[in-house]
């Protein structure tokens, strides 16, 4: 096929007209949160009233990635984003259907599913008018939410694959020139700058380069990459061919967790559209260039994010890191050029081309163009996906766009970065988020996770999951992360039990050090971060720990007592119903108590309970 | 055990006998068996000429791959930072109760095995439990009982 733009035009008018013969359309988001909630069930439900009611030839109801707003899901959104509806089928599946269908027919707005704002009084009715949504900048998110992932001329009618005809009509150096200048960095944690990344690969030695994505988002706490690859898999594909283009790559691969189903799913058949449509095989759009991608499902291997580790995996074998002697532009899979992107990354390119590189680098700040996706979750109002320019505070997405902390709690911390980063304390919550500001603070951008914390959180307990977690993700393959992490771990273990001595927090500061300086990859050098940057925002909670063998959290089992103060209690049986040991007894209406030898400490009843009635000690 | 060569040959076929796609193969074998047998690890191995030694490397470096027989139902539970910070160590523990397992086993009726997971990208709904294919978002020790019902009852 001659694809030329006028040919791609014709594409987009032919479905656009085909859209346009619908009267209505209605989005309902599939993201696997909104799945988790129950969409797949609002949407054939209302598939049904629809035929029902003899309109389906009317009526579109398309299906969308992940919209961003998970905690409110099931999400369904109205035409272009007039009427946002959260939390759909929720309570009454058929009354929510109910009041979708005459919203459809009769332009009703059910206030029952607008989002209400935080003072619970405020509803919003359209997308854009909701705080969450209206401090976002969506670049890369842009259409998550609004095509469905699964229709490639979807895609193509909202603007896809015009830039990859505008790049095949570029030199090859102009294009890696676009991506220098616009200053994109590499979004999946470590910031390098993508073109000269790009540059260094295309003038490597070797007539066979590879081109990979990196899907393999093992930090836990986030999503982005995910809900990316699901919502809108041919920007993540059409920015690789545009890579590909450039370097001179006939072959790529995207790396993808093995717990996302979905995502596999989804860019396996928009894979299979884009070589039906000649963006992907032989002779791309006529121009003599070849390019295919595959799909490599990870095996559940934290380390194989890490660049080594991940083309040793897609060699066959056991995914341990290599020494970057030689760095992987010039050898890096089968020993052979390669280009490795986050998946982000690669969803910006067809942005950058298309609007130029000037545009970009008028987006963020002086040394971190562009926008960042994060996922935030944790402790706060609002969890979900937030796409922000770089330089934005982290009190604007926390407070702004997060809409505070859960249940009028106090913020403690912020932990970006996941297992690589660290904490950051309130003190710090003006600061700017980008590349350079986050590392001067011991953390680091990392690939995008964003937990809150409260005061509920304990900063030990913190320390020690990740530590845990480090543990068991170690590769094994250098001595210092294999065996000093865990050394690590049983430190701040034995504090958490209430076992800590004086000494530990200077013996952990010390092997801390040599775990960094000893290991070879990026697993090891930056696993004792949660744990520095803990003690060095945190000392007096690890020293409480220590010395008074008390935990300020309530969080370290064997340092706390559960108490239900009986001039509180009004004896609502909240708490004796959600105990998972039923070891709180008493009357209705009477003042409970706790049974302290059968109680595990779980918190439970301090989190149920509405009038601050349960202690801890 | 005695496992399908043909159809484990088909699975090895469908990436061309390609080594480096073992993973993936081992994979694909383990849905259909719920776990990684040890023989089809031996047969992958012998057809793609391959030493044992190398196949067991893979497969007992990926978390995803099992080489002990599973139960009928798979309970992933979510430790990501998220649901650890929202309770998802709780919900492990009434999971360990109610079944009667601990993390890593199968209970004896061969119903349930019982693990946990580094996260699974629902971090909003957290606490995220995962049974086979669904999820169960927000899950609290009240209602894991609940989710364990839906797949008694179900059968």
């Amino acid at each position: 096929m001659n694809m030329s733009l006028e040919e791609l035009g014709r594409i987009a008018f032919e479905y656009k007209s085909k859209i346009d013969g619908f009267k209505k359309v209605v989005l309902i988001c599939t993201g696997t949160g909104c799945i988790s909630s129950g969409a797949m069930k609002v949407f054939s439900a209302l598939q049904n009233a629809i035929d029902a009611e003899g309109l389906i030839e009317k009526v579109l109801i398309k299906k969308t990635g992940c919209h961003g707003l998970c905690e409110r899901g099931p999400i369904v959104v109205f035409g272009n984003n007039e009427i946002l509806y959260q939390t759909v089928g929720k309570r009454n599946i058929d009354d929510d259907v109910r009041l979708l269908v005459s919203t459809i027919k009769d332009d009703v707005i059910a206030e029952n599913l607008l989002y209400k704002g935080d003072d619970k009084t405020k509803r919003y009715v359209s997308t854009h008018d909701i705080p969450f949504y209206a401090g976002q900048t969506r670049l890369v998110l842009a259409l998550n939410g609004i095509i469905d992932p699964e229709i490639i001329e979807d895609y193509i009618a909202h603007g896809g694959y015009r830039a990859l005809i505008k790049a095949f009509s570029m030199e090859r150096d102009e294009i890696i020139e676009w991506i220098e200048k616009s200053g994109l960095r590499g979004k999946g944690g470590g910031g390098f700058p993508t073109g000269v990344k790009w540059r260094s690969c295309k003038n490597a030695e070797g007539s066979i380069k590879y081109v990979l994505a990196n899907g393999d988002e093992g930090d836990p706490g986030a999503f982005m990459d995910r809900s990316l690859m699901e919502g809108n898999p041919h920007a993540v594909l059409e920015g690789m061919i545009i890579g590909a283009y450039a370097i001179g790559s006939n072959q790529g691969y995207i790396y993808v967790r093995d717990e996302y189903p979905l995502a596999v799913e989804r860019l396996q058949k928009a894979i299979e559209q884009a070589r039906s449509y000649g963006f992907l095989g032989k002779d791309i759009i006529r121009s003599g260039f070849d390019f295919d991608i595959q799909i490599f499902r990870g095996g559940g291997a934290f380390v194989c994010g890490e660049s080594t580790a991940l083309m040793t995996s897609i060699e066959g074998k056991a995914g341990e890191p290599r020494a970057k002697y030689t760095h992987t532009v010039e050898k890096g899979l089968w020993e052979r050029p390669t280009n490795l992107n986050n998946v982000e990354t690669w969803a910006t390119v067809p942005e950058i081309i298309d609007k130029g590189w000037e545009w970009f680098s008028s987006i963020g700040t002086e040394q971190s163009k562009g926008t960042k996706v994060f996922s935030l979750v944790g402790k706060v109002n609002n969890t979900g996906l937030v796409e922000v320019p770089m330089g934005i505070t982290l009190k604007e997405i926390i407070f702004g766009l997060g809409g505070g902390i859960q249940g009028g709690k106090k913020f403690k911390a912020v932990q970006t970065g996941g297992p690589s980063g660290g904490c950051i304390p309130e003190e710090y919550i003006e600061m700017p988020v980008d590349f350079d500001s986050l590392t001067k603070l011991g953390s680091m951008m990392g690939s995008g996770g964003m937990i809150v914390m409260d005061e509920r959180s304990c900063m030990v307990d913190v320390a020690r999951y990740f530590l845990k977690f480090l543990v068991e993700e170690s590769c094994g393959k250098c001595t210092p992360c294999r065996e000093g992490v865990r050394r690590m771990y049983d430190i701040v273990d034995r504090i958490c039990n209430g076992n800590g001595v004086s000494g530990d927090i200077e013996h952990l500061e010390e092997l801390g050090r040599a775990i960094s300086l000893g290991s070879l990859c990026g697993l090891g050098q930056s696993a004792p971060n949660p744990v520095l940057s803990t003690i060095k925002f945190f000392k007096d909670e690890y020293r409480m720990h220590i010395d008074e063998k008390k935990c300020p959290a309530g969080v370290c089992k064997a340092l706390i007592k559960l108490r239900i103060n009986p001039d509180r209690c009004t004896g609502c049986m909240r708490c004796s119903a959600e105990c998972p040991v039923k070891c709180i007894s008493g009357e209705k209406k009477q003042a409970h108590t706790i049974d302290q030898e059968k109680c595990i400490k779980c918190g439970t009843c301090y989190d149920v309970c509405r009038f601050d009635a349960v202690t801890i000690e | 055990m005695e496992v399908d060569k043909a159809k484990i040959d088909a699975i090895i076929q469908k990436y061309n006998g390609d080594k480096s796609y073992i993973l993936a193969m081992f994979q694909d074998i383990q849905r259909l068996y719920r776990y990684l047998p040890k023989e089809a690890i031996k047969s992958v191995c012998a057809t793609l000429d391959i030493p044992f030694s190398k196949g067991y490397e893979v497969a007992t470096f990926y978390k995803s791959l099992s080489l002990k027989p599973r139960g009928k139902h798979t309970v992933h539970v979510c430790l990501g930072t998220a649901c650890h910070l929202r309770g998802g160590p709780n919900i492990v523990d009434t999971f360990q109760r109610e079944l009667g397992v601990n993390i890593g086993n199968t209970t004896e009726d061969g119903n349930f095995t019982l693990e946990t997971v580094n996260c699974l990208g629902a971090c909003a709904l957290a606490p995220l439990v995962r049974v086979d294919n669904k999820d169960f978002g927000k899950t609290t020790p009240g209602g894991v009982k609940r989710i364990i019902g839906e797949f008694i009852d179900g059968e």
